[in-house]
């Protein structure tokens, strides 16, 4: 399929309501291989890289997991077709860079996805919606098992699977769960979570904006190493890790709503009205308001189906997808510009607000008087 | 105490850290830790240090001026992989093994693979791996003077050799 089909297609990640969505986004786990007898791509010459993609993608294409599948040469790739794909995190920013002797192939639902030849010669993802990462883990450990009967992939029965980084050696996986904690940001709590999960080999980081900025309060809580562990193991942990992270997150915003529920009401209440009457507005602002909503969503303010839409306006209020919709490129004065329009467009048919005297949600279980 | 680094000096910079749980010790002399930058402790990571151990580990070709060990297969050089903190394809895991161990066991939770093994290579991994292990006890074996052991396990490494041949 082409790149205007597939985007077109459904993210099937934001469609499916998976367990623990009100908090937990999406479910990711990538691995790292790299194959026998040719250099890794950051050391490779041009000739070696095109012959190593020859040789993967079309055992990429031919996976049972991609029969309808957007899949391309880097080099034809326009530089914001390649920002979408960033944007939906399908590929890096790394491989976004890269031309000629890189590709990608995503299947169509966007849940799997794999980079040839970025940092290693093979970078695979699966992605689930909600708290599933054992069910990521087990597609992509099929997917792995199947192209590693046609790949020869360079392999130490001492280091496990050898890539570029020494970082990613052994297991080569990376487990991540993007999580929205707006409670645990508006009451002072997350720099603690960050430092405790820190101490347990994990790593805690803003999944929107640069640095240390963390816009949208929405939260990438990944493992650090990859040797000496299981992947089931490591799994294990970052489920449980989650699942703890997830009960603060859920008694911060009823001791919100038990402390404050005027001031609560009245953020989200502005958020609302900010958001479906503004005529010009940055991603920043975008994303921390629409994750205002989205708690509101929780707190029994707005109906269910209002969560999805907001997950999907963080996704298409990014500044590419701004200009994809418009189809040219923008300067930074009209993205805010049609930013709002958009977002306006999206939400006009949305319910308002509910009047307060909502109860507040019990046992962390969403109540809908 | 010598000083790790240079192994001529007396240590006077004794520094400790904690990476997830780990302690990691180093001590130095006044001119290696200058040299390592070793002046912000906030700035500073012992692990990254441990890093560029590998040099130290062998203290001649440290010394030497020029690009230290190579990769036979992609012509990497030791000076290339400091530089970068990549490798250049999965051969350099062999050609820069020596200086590796402190640098993983700083950056993860053990020195060795446990998880999963590719099913393809997995006899014949499984194999070899045991006749790694074997090696090194023989190794042991014969230090430790201990013949009639060393035999033993010379002639179990000869049964797994032929076991791969036939492979």
């Amino acid at each position: 399929m082409n790149l205007e089909e597939f985007l077109k297609s459904p993210m099937e990640w934001v469609e499916a309501e998976g367990p623990q969505r009100k908090i937990v986004l999406s479910s990711r786990v990538r691995f790292a291989r790299n194959l026998r007898g040719f250099a890794f791509p950051g050391w490779a010459k041009k000739p070696e890289r095109q012959r190593a993609l020859e040789a993967m993608l079309p055992v990429v294409q031919h996976l049972p997991e991609m029969e309808r599948c957007f899949s391309t040469s880097m080099d034809n790739l326009a530089a914001l077709d390649k920002q979408v794909l960033v944007e939906r995190h399908l590929i890096s920013r790394e491989h976004a860079a890269r031309n000629v002797g890189s590709g990608v192939v995503i299947n169509d639902g966007e849940t799997l996805a794999v980079m040839i030849n970025e940092e290693d010669h093979l970078r695979m993802q699966a992605l689930k919606s909600g708290l599933q990462l054992k069910a990521a883990f087990k597609v992509l450990d099929k997917v792995d098992t199947e192209l590693e009967e046609r790949l020869d992939y360079a392999f130490s029965p001492r280091l496990g699977y050898l890539t570029a980084c020494p970082t990613n050696v052994g297991t080569g996986m990376r487990a991540s769960a993007m999580l929205h904690l707006p409670a645990m940001v508006v009451s002072d709590q997350i720099n603690q979570v960050i430092q405790a999960v820190s101490k347990l080999g994990l790593v805690v980081r803003g999944f929107y904006g640069e640095g240390t900025e963390a816009l949208g309060n929405v939260f990438q809580i990944s493992n650090q190493t990859t040797l000496g562990e299981r992947e089931g193991e490591v799994i294990e942990r970052l489920n449980k890790v989650v699942l703890q992270i997830l009960d603060h997150e859920e008694n911060a915003r009823l001791s919100l709503l038990e402390k404050k529920p005027r001031l609560v009401y009245d953020q989200v209440g502005r958020a609302y009205g900010i958001l479906t009457n503004a005529r010009t507005m940055s991603s920043k602002e975008a994303l921390n308001l629409l994750s205002l909503v989205r708690m509101g969503v929780d707190l029994g303010l707005f109906p269910p189906d209002t969560q999805r839409v907001m997950d999907e306006l963080f996704i298409l209020t990014q500044p590419a997808h701004v200009q994809k919709a418009v189809d040219r490129k923008l300067t930074a004065e009209e993205r805010d510009l049609c930013r709002a329009d958009l977002i306006r467009g999206r939400m006009k048919d949305l319910a308002q607000p509910r009047e307060d005297g909502v109860e507040p949600p019990t046992g962390g279980q969403t109540k809908i008087v | 105490m010598l000083c790790d680094i240079c192994k001529k000096t007396e240590a006077t910079v004794h520094l400790t850290q904690i990476v997830e749980g780990k302690i990691l010790k180093v001590d130095m002399c006044e001119g290696c830790s200058k040299a390592k930058g070793v002046q912000d402790s906030a700035a500073f990571s012992l692990a990254e240090l441990l890093a560029g151990f590998a040099p130290a580990a062998q203290p001649e070709e440290a010394q030497a001026e020029g690009p230290g060990v190579q990769c036979p297969t992609c012509g990497m050089t030791q000076a290339d992989f400091k530089k970068l903190g990549r490798f250049g394809c999965a051969d350099c895991w062999v050609a820069f093994e020596d200086g590796l161990g402190p640098l993983l066991k700083a950056m993860h939770k053990g020195d060795r693979h446990v998880g999963k093994v590719p099913g393809k290579a997995a006899h014949t991994l499984v194999i070899n791996d045991r006749i790694q292990e074997l090696s090194e006890h023989l190794q042991k074996a014969i230090r430790g003077e201990q013949y009639e052991e060393a035999a033993g396990i010379r002639d179990e490494i000869r049964t797994l050799e032929a076991k791969l041949k036939v492979a």
